[in-house]
C-alpha cells in the first residue's frame, strides 16, 4: 500500500494519492479498493447501469453523483449483490465478487446503507447494533442455545456497541425501539450499525436524504471520520454542498454510464456535468438567474438592433 | 343450569389434549410468524404428515412406535424443506400461498381411495396407540378438583404439558440467543439484515424447520388424543385455530400460545355448553324465538369471532404483547 493513504497521511485529503490520476471517466487508480469491469444491468430494453471501467480508491471519500435515474442506486444494488447484473464483473480488495450473494459481500468489508433507512423497528437501539458483529459464536443454531458458549462475545460486541453508540450520540436511547427514533436518528443508526460489521469500504446511498441542517453537519464530520480511521467510503448524494465538502474524487454517472471523473473542484467546473448533470444554474440563486436571463435578453436585444 | 358442570367440562377442555394440541402448534408458529416473520398457513400439513408417520407405521407397517415418533419428525423436516427451498427466496405471501396449498394436497391425498390400504381414507387409522398406553403409569381415575380424568386422559395430558413446557425452554433460550435476535431481525427488515452479513435464507430455512418439528409434536398429540386419526383432523381451521390461540396469547412471546391455548379452549367449550344449555328443555332461558337448540351449536364459533375481532381492535398485542411495539409504524 502507498504511504501516502496510510491514515495517518489521510489525514488531510491527500491529494498526491489522486493528484496522478487523469480526470476522464473510468481513470486507473494508484490504489483501488474496488474495480468494476463492464458492468450491464438491463430492465427490459433499457440499460439502466453500463459502466466500463470504474475503480475507487482506497482509504478516499469517492462520490457518484448524477441525475435523477442515472442508474446510481441500480450500480450499488449490483455492486452489493442485491441485484443480479445482465453481465460484466468486479472485485472487491482482490476478492472476485461479482456472484456472490449479498451476505457474503457484506462479510467481505464491503457495507451498505440504504436511501430509505432500514432500522429494524422492533428491535431496540443497541440490539440494532449487536445484530451487525460478524462471526457471533452465538449466531449458530448448534450453539444458540448454550449461553456460556457465547456470553463472552456478546459482552465484548455489547461494548463495541456502546462505543460506537456514544459516537454517534445515541448511547442515551440504546434501550429505545428503533421505530421511534427520529428519521435523523435512524440515519446515525444505520450508519453505526454498519460500522459494527468492520467494514472497509463502506457505501452510503444518499446519507443526506431527509435530514435536517443541523444533523447533517454531525453526518458530514462522521463521514469524514471513516476515512480518518482509514476507511473508504462511497456514497451516492444529491447535496451538491456535501459532495463539495467531503469528498476526494466525484465520479460522475449519466443514463447509466460514467460521464466524467475527477477531483470535485474540477468536476464541478466542467461545463458539460453542470449543463447536463447538475442544471446549468446550480449553484446560484434564482433572482441571480432571473437577472441573467434578463441580461442575456438585453444583450440579444441590443444585437439584434 | 348446571354451573359447575359447564365449568369443571371446560376446565377438562382447556387443560387437556385439544388443548395441548392447539398450544403446540401454536409454539411452531409463534417461531415462524411471531418472530420470523413467516406467514405459515399449511401447520396443519406438518401435523398431519408426523401424525399419520406414526399411525400408518405402527397400524399399517407394523413398525415400533418409537420408529414412527422419529420418522414423524425427520418427515416434517422434510416438509419444511420442500416448502422452504423454493420459496424463501421469495416475497413473504408466496411462503402463505403455498403452505396452505400444501397442506390441503397432503390432507386430500392422505384421505384418498387409492391409499385407502395405507391411510385409511375418510375413516383414517386406529390401535397404533399400544406402546403409548403400555407406558401409561396411571390406573384408576385422577380427580383434581372439578374435574375428572380417565387414565388413558390424565397421562396423555402429563405427557403434553411436560411437552409444552420442554418446547418453551427451547424457544426461550433460542430467542434470547443472537441466533433468536437475528430472526427478529428477518422479522423485521430482511434486507437490511443482509446487507449486515448475515444469511437471511439459511436463517428462514431454520426456523421453519424448528417450527414444524414443534407442529409435528401437535401432529402426534393429536393422533394419540382418541386413539384414532382421520384426515378431518388436519383441515385447515386447525391451522386457522392455532393463528387464534397465538394471537390471543400475543405473538413473538414465549407463553403466548400456552395461556392463549388455555384461554380459547376455555372458552370455546364454555359457550358451547351455555348456549347448548340456555336453549334446551321445556323452558329454556334463551327463548326457542330466539334460537333453537341446532342453531346455538354455531354460537360459540360467532362469539369467538366476535371476541377475536375485539381484541385485535382494542389489544391487538394479544394478552402478553407490549403495546409499544405495535405503535411502531414497521414501515
Amino acid at each position: 500500500m502507498p504511504a501516502e493513504t496510510t491514515p495517518a497521511a489521510a489525514d488531510d485529503v491527500d491529494p498526491r494519492s489522486l493528484a496522478e490520476v487523469p480526470a476522464e471517466p473510468g481513470a486507473a487508480k494508484p490504489d483501488p479498493i474496488l474495480v468494476v469491469d463492464s458492468v450491464v444491468r438491463r430492465f427490459g430494453g433499457l440499460r439502466a447501469v453500463d459502466v466500463d471501467h470504474l475503480e475507487v480508491q482506497r482509504g478516499v471519500i469517492t462520490a457518484l453523483i448524477g441525475p435523477n435515474g442515472a442508474g446510481k442506486t441500480t450500480l450499488f444494488n449490483l455492486l452489493t449483490g442485491f441485484d443480479k447484473a445482465s453481465a460484466g464483473s468486479w472485485s472487491f480488495d482482490g476478492h472476485p465478487t461479482h456472484s456472490l450473494p449479498a451476505y457474503k459481500v457484506a462479510r467481505l468489508g464491503m457495507v451498505r446503507t440504504f436511501q430509505l433507512t432500514r432500522v429494524l423497528a422492533r428491535l431496540t437501539v443497541l440490539e440494532n447494533m449487536r445484530i451487525a458483529a460478524v462471526g457471533q459464536r452465538g449466531e449458530r443454531l448448534a450453539r444458540a442455545m448454550v449461553a456460556p458458549l457465547w456470553r463472552a462475545q456478546e459482552r465484548e460486541v455489547t461494548e463495541r456497541a456502546m462505543a460506537l453508540l456514544d459516537r454517534f450520540g445515541l448511547a442515551a436511547m440504546c434501550d429505545e425501539f428503533a421505530g421511534s427514533l427520529s428519521g435523523g436518528q435512524r440515519k446515525l443508526l444505520e450508519m453505526a450499525r454498519a460500522l459494527m460489521v468492520e467494514p472497509r469500504l463502506v457505501m452510503l446511498d444518499e446519507p443526506m436524504a431527509g435530514v435536517n441542517p443541523a444533523l447533517k453537519q454531525s453526518l458530514l464530520a462522521h463521514v469524514k471520520s471513516l476515512r480518518d480511521e482509514g476507511m473508504s467510503v462511497l456514497f451516492v448524494e444529491h447535496d451538491m454542498d456535501m459532495v463539495r465538502d467531503i469528498s476526494d474524487w466525484v465520479v460522475v454517472m449519466a443514463q447509466g454510464a460514467l460521464v466524467a471523473e475527477g477531483p470535485p473542484e474540477s468536476v464541478m467546473a466542467d461545463e458539460r456535468v453542470i449543463d447536463a448533470y447538475l442544471g446549468a444554474h446550480h449553484d446560484v440563486s434564482l433572482e441571480t438567474v432571473e437577472a441573467e436571463i434578463a441580461d442575456e435578453t438585453d444583450e440579444e436585444l441590443a444585437a439584434d438592433d | 343450569m348446571d354451573w359447575s358442570s359447564m365449568v369443571g367440562g371446560s376446565l377438562q377442555q382447556a387443560l387437556g389434549a385439544p388443548a395441548i394440541i392447539y398450544c403446540l402448534a401454536a409454539i411452531g408458529l409463534n417461531v415462524h410468524f411471531g418472530y420470523t416473520g413467516l406467514l405459515n398457513f399449511g401447520q396443519a400439513g406438518f401435523m398431519a404428515v408426523a401424525g399419520y408417520a406414526l399411525a400408518s407405521l405402527v397400524a399399517t407397517w407394523g413398525m415400533s412406535f418409537w420408529v414412527g415418533l422419529v420418522v414423524g419428525l425427520a418427515l416434517s423436516v422434510v416438509l419444511a424443506l420442500l416448502l422452504g427451498i423454493p420459496t424463501l427466496r421469495l416475497r413473504a405471501d408466496y411462503l402463505a400461498i403455498v403452505t396452505i396449498a400444501a397442506a390441503e394436497i397432503i390432507r386430500q391425498t392422505i384421505g384418498s381411495v387409492t391409499l385407502l390400504r395405507y391411510f385409511g381414507g375418510q375413516d383414517g387409522l386406529q390401535q397404533f396407540v399400544g406402546t403409548f398406553q403400555g407406558l401409561n403409569p396411571f390406573h384408576n381415575s385422577v380427580t383434581i378438583g372439578i374435574t375428572t380424568w380417565r387414565p388413558y386422559d390424565f397421562w396423555l395430558l402429563v405427557v403434553g404439558w411436560t411437552v409444552v413446557a420442554l418446547c418453551c425452554i427451547v424457544v426461550y433460550l433460542l430467542m434470547r440467543s443472537p441466533w433468536g435476535r437475528v430472526l427478529k431481525a428477518i422479522r423485521e427488515d430482511e434486507d437490511a439484515v443482509r446487507s449486515l452479513g448475515k444469511n437471511v435464507y439459511a436463517y428462514k430455512m431454520q426456523s421453519l424447520v424448528i417450527g414444524g418439528l414443534i407442529g409435528a409434536l401437535a401432529g402426534f398429540m393429536s393422533a394419540l388424543q382418541n386413539s384414532s386419526i382421520v384426515p378431518s383432523q388436519f383441515a385447515t381451521d386447525t391451522t386457522f385455530f392455532a393463528y387464534t390461540v397465538l394471537l390471543v396469547g400475543g405473538a413473538a412471546r414465549v407463553l403466548g400460545p400456552v395461556v392463549g391455548a388455555l384461554i380459547f379452549w376455555f372458552l370455546i367449550t364454555f359457550l358451547d355448553a351455555f348456549f347448548g344449555d340456555a336453549t334446551q328443555g321445556a323452558h329454556p332461558l334463551i327463548p326457542t324465538w330466539i334460537m333453537s337448540n341446532d342453531q346455538a351449536s354455531v354460537m360459540r364459533l360467532i362469539v369467538m369471532g366476535l371476541a377475536l375481532m375485539l381484541l385485535m381492535i382494542f389489544r391487538p398485542q394479544g394478552i402478553f404483547g407490549d403495546r409499544r411495539e405495535l405503535a411502531i409504524d414497521a414501515r
